[in-house]
């Protein structure tokens, strides 16, 4: 039930990415957002969703198993507990009302209890449209660029890791101070 | 066979993501705070590796299972769309606390608050269609 170990997880991932690369295929799951937005007509509004979304279904079904992957490891693979973060990241959450006394994501944003605050709604919502919007604009999220875009040693992939952490951290402690 | 196999990579990702805590709010809130090395060791194992794993295909052309020779598309030269992007996914990432690969792993682990996410993310990529040929590329 213990969390695995970092290097353990970051081989594993690179191991993800190489056999999709044997399939044939990419590491990229930003672009199932797209292929989302194709599915449901919106080439219909603008020509970027216009385009052979049918080629991309094997990327639809690895999120079926990464879904499915969620829902075995939460239910039948850990307890659901808290990470175990630094005892000064810890401190820190008493800053934006949110407990050390835990899950494995905070219950003041992820329970449904805490959807009864609009200020909540509005957190997922915000954060929401930024992924979506920053991760095509970008032309990939974490798994496009930070590993499959790094590991091809491609310079966009190096800038746009840069512009995740400009985000990041203006998030975190310039905005974070503000919203929570 | 071939669905089978991909919902299957999918299947180990959503673990791994769930099991290395990388699709957990407070190990991205830790690391945005520079206050633990996990998430740091991860991207760095998962890069080291994937630089190993990329060289080796090129150096010996290793083909894909089908026979085809795996060609990895350079993106395109530009500065704006990297960084101006970039930084928009970041603001996103930090305050929802999850990237597109938790997002799913997220909705099938049961939090129902993150479909909220991930509509938004939807609809923040339908967004980017919209006024994609208004902005610096």
């Amino acid at each position: 039930m213990q969390p695995w170990p970092w290097y353990l997880s970051g081989f594993l991932i690179a191991c993800t990415m190489l056999v999709l690369l044997l399939m044939g295929k990419k590491f990229g799951m930003s672009s199932n957002l797209k292929t989302f937005c194709s599915v449901c007509g919106a080439g219909k509004v603008s020509s970027f969703f216009q385009f052979d979304w049918k080629a991309d279904r094997w990327n639809l079904l690895v999120v079926v198993g990464a879904m499915l992957g969620g829902f075995v490891a939460a239910n039948f693979l850990s307890n659901g507990d808290i990470p175990a973060i630094s005892e000064a990241t810890k401190a820190s959450l008493t800053s934006l009302h949110i407990s050390s006394d835990n899950e494995y994501l905070p219950k003041e944003l992820f329970s449904i209890s805490a959807l009864s605050d609009i200020k909540t709604i509005l957190i997922l919502v915000v954060g929401g449209i930024l992924i979506g919007f920053g991760a095509r604009y970008a032309g990939g999220c974490t798994s496009g660029h930070a590993i499959s875009g790094l590991s091809n040693l491609q310079l966009p992939s190096l800038i746009a890791v840069i512009g995740f952490f400009i985000g990041g951290l203006i998030m975190i402690h310039v905005l974070f101070p503000l919203i929570f | 066979m071939k669905h089978l196999v991909y919902i299957l990579i999918g299947f180990f990702f959503g673990v791994i993501m769930y099991k290395s805590e990388a699709a957990s709010w407070f190990r991205i809130y830790e690391m945005f705070r520079f206050e633990s090395f996990h998430m740091y060791g991860i991207i760095g194992t998962a890069l080291a590796f994937g630089v190993l794993f990329v060289q080796i295909i090129k150096k010996y052309n290793i083909k894909s299972f089908d026979g085809k020779p795996i060609v990895i598309l350079p993106k395109e030269k530009s500065f704006s769309r990297y960084i101006i992007g970039g930084i928009i996914f970041g603001l996103g990432w930090a305050l929802a606390g999850a990237c597109p690969g938790p997002i799913f792993v997220l909705v099938g682990a049961g939090y129902l608050p993150i479909i909220i996410v991930l509509l938004s993310a939807i609809l923040g990529t339908f967004l980017y269609g919209l006024v994609k040929d208004k902005l610096p590329h």
